[in-house]
């Protein structure tokens, strides 16, 4: 279809003008579904957290409040953004824009189907550690730029506490790198063909954990979430914030989670690839093949349950204590990871199984 | 004009720009966040070059993380620009002859050797990060341990001139405070009910 396309525009537009097009194209076909994603998020976070709390969560607008995600954006877009005064008015409206861009940006290099990715990359990997590495700085200008004790603080947390779970991250993603021999996020998912139990989770699990948790301190989710906490810093960075430039904010903050989410479910858990690979006799049945076959379903399912286990954590956990966060980071996450790949790379060395 | 220049002249606008801010603008936090743009529009340069590992580490090491630290303390220091601009006169003819030497020595650098090949030596492989990889750790391998040691001695001397010990500062042990069990802190008492009503 995309050739079709190309053919199509090229025929009245200049070459570039056609690329041009068809890059914006298909970028609007990854941002809006993705948009849509990141809006039923909110919902589903506060109705799975109210049931596990035993409440009944949104249920006004629409069926079963499945509309509220909407209801909660029209209140957003019409509110006032209140600048608060002695602030920085430019870096006070550019931040959330800082905030946003690299968690959408990053989606250019993520493969949902075999050969269905924007920019199929051979440093992809690199080019995602480059892109989450930039979020930070829409949360530090916000801090900065707001002049206010709450959100510099909130800011000087965040920043602290997302470098220093970057290294924990970079080094999970080597131990990836090293099993699959390539920086490319399709066949890193390609050198998890064969069946469930190629998947690099099993051989890789610590570096999983390690990866997942520093995902969750890297998102600002609970029980990372210092930079928001209520109980001493009111709301963090984002106090001074109202109306859309808050809800950037957000925006940015679970498009994270769903990048984070895929990112696992592409680098541990297969991504596209469907757990019943190899199971002729449900592959190729006619119909429920094509579900048990593979499918950017399966990518969307996995990166589903990595965002049932966000909420799952913060209804569950409590919040962490700063210092005790930069312990986990820096005093187990590290080691663990360290040793980890240096048995990897025995194991690389040696010629073991999975790796020969 | 190809969609490439189109890019290019695009990018580099930005980075001259971005570059001429940063020693222009008055506001530190400003300049820092020009120079974080000049950074991220060279990235975005040498990517047009098919040099992808250069500019994504360039992006991941100065703009991810150096610079995250120059903002930091930025922010923390409460900047007096007057004081800083008092020397200007007094300091101002080192500056220029340190500005002329470094023009010199850069026209002589630009007009010899490699800088003059209209083509490159060899073309660019087409996947530079392995290519890289390879040189780094067979030909080059003596060199990158011992870049590599020297880095770990310098983190090291920066700790050790930064730590000094407190024997009157009060801290907590968080292995310990994590390692707590129940039993430690919670004593389950067994206690007889006083009376022995209904009304419970």
């Amino acid at each position: 279809m995309v050739e079709f396309l190309n053919n199509l525009l090229s025929s009245f537009l200049p070459d570039w003008m056609a690329l041009l097009v068809v890059i914006v194209l298909k970028i609007v076909a990854i941002v809006l579904p993705l948009i849509l994603l990141v809006a039923y998020a909110t919902y589903a976070e506060r109705k799975i957290i109210g049931y596990m709390q035993v409440r009944l969560g949104p249920n006004r607008v629409g069926f079963k409040g499945l509309l509220q995600p909407f209801a909660d954006m029209f209140k957003l877009i019409f509110k006032e953004i209140v600048i608060p005064a002695k602030s920085n008015r430019f870096l006070f409206l550019i931040a959330p824009l800082l905030a946003m861009g690299p968690a959408f940006a990053a989606w250019a290099v993520i493969p949902f189907d075999d050969g269905m990715v924007l920019a199929n990359v051979n440093a992809g990997l690199l080019f995602l550690l480059a892109l989450t590495s930039l979020g930070v700085y829409g949360v530090i200008l916000a801090g900065w730029a707001s002049n206010s004790k709450y959100a510099q603080l909130s800011a000087l947390r965040i920043g602290a506490q997302m470098v220093s779970y970057e290294i924990a991250m970079g080094f999970a993603l080597v131990g990836v790198l090293m099993a699959s021999g390539s920086l490319n996020l399709g066949d890193i998912v390609m050198a998890q063909s064969g069946s469930i139990f190629s998947w690099f989770v099993w051989p890789l699990f610590g570096l999983f954990l390690v990866y997942f948790i520093s995902g969750v301190a890297e998102t600002n989710r609970a029980p990372f979430d210092v930079a928001e906490g209520e109980s001493e810093i009111v709301a963090g960075f984002h106090v001074e914030y109202s109306g859309m430039a808050f809800s950037i904010f957000f925006l940015a903050e679970y498009a994270n989670m769903w990048l984070i989410s895929a990112l696992t479910a592409l680098m541990f858990l297969g991504g596209w690839l469907s757990p019943f690979q190899g199971l002729t006799f449900l592959t190729e049945t006619p119909v429920i093949g094509l579900f048990f076959g593979n499918g950017i379903h399966w990518l969307l399912l996995k990166a589903s349950f990595f965002m049932l286990l966000f909420f799952w954590f913060r209804a569950t956990f409590p919040r962490y204590r700063y210092d005790q966060i930069m312990r986990l980071g820096w005093k187990v996450l590290i080691p663990v990871t360290l040793v980890w790949i240096f048995g990897e790379g025995l194991a690389v060395a040696l010629g073991w199984q999975p790796w020969l | 004009m190809t969609f490439e220049q189109i890019i290019f002249y695009l990018f580099a606008g930005v980075l001259v720009i971005a570059a001429a801010g940063m020693v222009t603008v008055r506001n530190p936090i400003y300049a820092a966040l020009c120079l974080i743009l000049s950074f991220f529009t060279s990235a975005a340069l040498w990517l047009l070059l098919e040099a992808e590992f250069l500019g994504i580490v360039l992006v991941l090491v100065y703009v991810g993380a150096v610079m995250v630290l120059f903002l930091f303390v930025i922010m923390m220091l409460d900047l007096n620009l007057d004081l800083l601009k008092e020397g200007f006169a007094r300091y101002l003819p080192v500056g220029l002859l340190v500005a002329a030497v470094v023009a010199v020595e850069m026209i002589l650098v630009l007009q010899s050797g490699p800088f003059g090949a209209t083509q490159p030596a060899a073309p660019a492989p087409a996947n530079n990060t392995e290519a890289l990889g390879e040189i780094l750790y067979t030909d080059y391998v003596y060199p990158f341990e011992i870049a590599a040691v020297i880095l770990v001695v310098a983190i090291i001397a920066a700790i050790v001139l930064t730590l000094r010990r407190r024997p009157d500062a009060r801290k907590q042990d968080i292995s310990q405070q994590v390692q707590v069990r129940r039993e430690d802190r919670v004593r389950l008492v067994k206690m007889k009910a006083e009376r022995s009503g209904k009304e419970a």
